[in-house]
């Protein structure tokens, strides 16, 4: 049965350890195995250490041995995005700039991680800098999605989701800033959550846009995402926008039947541009909860139409002032040709940086500078106010929030490289969540005719983080969706 | 139909200290220009008397006590710099 280990959840990977069926380190080598044989077709990974994974395992095994295990995760792979730092591991965020980078401590996640044991496994591709919604701006290589490599995984943990469905890891962490966790688990067909703005530690995650960045779990099944979700949380002092608030029994929470409850369907959402299979999907979920004793109210959130200007321009002009760090002097690339200190700055990130974020820092700068700063920037800063204000007044009214994930299924290779503004665009329905802080997770919610897995989307309260996971175990109990694999190896 | 606004790309370029080639300038000023386009809709708004957000959850004065603890060694903050001398990173001339 060893060969199969591969295709288990992390629950029940864990329930084997418990019994003594398996070990840590026959679980270890079969996603080694597996990531071996699919690995060239998918790839997810950046970078993987066999024997540092191993290593870790048989750790687990001994201590399991001595009647110390850790919990639920000792002894689980958990792979990593590429911008999350641990200790003695590359960190490149699939940039040139960061080619030959070592990290030189632990980000908050990962001694958490190592506290419960995980077997930390490998390095997943990503959009340079977290920045993309196909992973095709990674500097390294283009990660296939699983379902048809010809498409792409969605972006920017592209290489968290995609290893997840592909079965070269039961768990993955990724990061999300306008909906980089939820969109490839969407078009990968699993479930991936972004927490509340504050409730994981940022420390030790390479910044992008330093307002609307959370880290968080990816998995096959809500109980592993709530087992992988209780570990990574916590008030951190080391992240000075960490939160103090009460961490509840995530685990124990999505056991809990889901109340009668009222679910909200924002009517924007739903408009132009979305496709017939994915809102089919959408209106067919729906009437899953009403059947089930819900009630879906329709709600507005009248400013949903400016969500992609203003997180364009906030996120942008946090990114061009974290992105300053990349100087060519303290670390990083450096640049072999000038002759003297200021045009260092210029050429290293001219060679060092790739066209997106360029791109980016290019608009940041913009928006930011003299002149410019009222019109956009802070009129940004207010509309935000406004889009979060739709958020909480929704929220009077309902338990959650229902909608696609993505407007599109997963889109061909190089469909929309070209245009920017289309890309952006694609991040329609999951960029507002950052802007106000809240959580929302994306769940299977079905497959197209051609066979490629449409997202659900459930936005939730500020910290209501076992809410949504309820809402999203219910729908999980009644279907199968979670349980597909894709036709690989 | 409306122009799009233009960004002066050799005064931005400048600013955020990128070299950009000439084939990049020409590029991303109409990409940009673009995405300009789009986030000029927010214009429409009266936005007079609403607060900005900066986080979404507002945190002030979050404060640590004032003690020593462990940092890196020089070997340690030194290891990823690119050039380094007697543990100093070394750079490009800066005064002539």
């Amino acid at each position: 049965m060893s060969t199969q280990l591969f295709s288990l959840t992390a629950s029940a990977l864990a329930d084997l350890l418990e019994k003594g069926e398996t070990t840590s380190e026959e679980v270890t080598r079969s996603f080694i195995t597996r990531t071996k044989e699919v690995d060239s077709t998918v790839k997810a990974f950046l970078h993987f250490d066999e024997e540092d994974a191993l290593a870790q395992a048989k750790a687990s095994d001994e201590r399991r041995q001595q009647g110390q295990s850790k919990g639920p995760l000792d002894g689980i792979p958990v792979a990593l995005k590429d911008n999350l730092a641990v200790k003695g591991q590359p960190l490149t965020c699939a940039s040139k700039m960061l080619g030959n980078f070592t990290s030189p401590y632990d980000g908050t996640v990962i001694g958490k991680l190592k506290e419960a044991g995980a077997v930390l496994w490998g390095r997943l591709n990503m959009d340079e800098f977290a920045m993309g919604s196909s992973t095709e701006n990674s500097s390294r290589q283009t990660t296939a999605n699983p379902w048809n490599p010809e498409c792409i995984p969605g972006g920017s943990s592209g290489g968290s989701a995609a290893s997840v469905s592909a079965l070269e890891t039961p768990l993955s962490l990724g990061s999300d800033t306008g909906g980089s966790i939820r969109q490839p688990a969407a078009l990968c067909g699993v479930i991936g959550m972004k927490p509340t703005y504050g409730l994981v530690s940022r420390y030790g995650l390479v910044a992008f846009a330093s307002s609307l960045d959370q880290i968080g779990p990816f998995a096959r099944s809500v109980d592993d995402t709530a087992t992988l979700l209780q570990a990574i949380v916590g008030h951190d002092p080391l992240d000075s926008t960490s939160y103090k608030t009460e961490i509840p029994d995530y685990r124990a929470e999505v056991q809990k039947p889901l109340e009668k409850s009222v679910v909200g369907l924002p009517k924007e959402y739903l408009s132009e541009g979305i496709d017939p299979e994915v809102e089919q999907a959408v209106k067919a979920a729906v009437k899953w909860y009403e059947d089930q004793g819900s009630e879906v109210v329709e709600v507005s959130l009248p400013h949903t139409e400016y969500a992609v200007g203003v997180y364009y321009i906030i996120a942008t002009a946090e990114a061009s002032s974290n992105l300053a760090r990349y100087d060519g002097v303290r670390y990083g690339h450096r640049s072999e040709k000038p002759s003297n200190a200021v045009d260092l700055y210029f050429h290293s990130r001219a060679e060092g940086f790739g066209e997106e974020v360029k791109r980016r820092i290019i608009l940041g700068t913009y928006v930011l500078s003299s002149g410019y700063y009222d019109a956009y920037y802070l009129k940004a800063q207010k509309v935000r106010t406004l889009i979060r204000q739709d958020f909480l007044k929704a929220f009077e009214k309902v338990d959650f929030l229902l909608t696609p994930t993505s407007p599109v299924p997963a889109f061909g290779k190089g469909e929309r490289t070209a245009n920017p503004l289309a890309m952006y665009l694609s991040d329609i329905y999951t960029i507002s969540a950052n802007l106000a802080g809240i959580p929302g997770v994306s769940i299977p919610g079905g497959f197209t005719q051609s066979g490629l897995p449409i997202g659900l989307q459930l936005l939730g309260k500020p910290f209501d983080e076992a809410g949504l996971l309820r809402a999203a175990k219910a729908f999980e109990s009644g279907h199968d969706y979670h349980l597909k694999t894709p036709p690989l190896g | 139909m409306e122009k799009n606004p233009s960004i002066d790309i050799d005064y931005v370029a400048n600013l955020a200290r990128i070299a950009l080639t000439e084939e990049e300038k020409k590029t991303f000023s109409g990409q940009l220009g673009d995405v300009l386009g789009h986030i000029e809709k927010m214009n429409k708004l009266d936005v007079s008397g609403v607060e900005p957000t900066a986080h979404a959850f507002p945190l002030e004065n979050v404060w640590q006590e004032d003690k020593a603890k462990n940092g890196f060694s020089a070997d340690e903050a030194l290891a990823n710099a690119p050039a380094t001398r007697e543990q100093m990173i070394v750079v490009p001339k800066v005064v002539e």
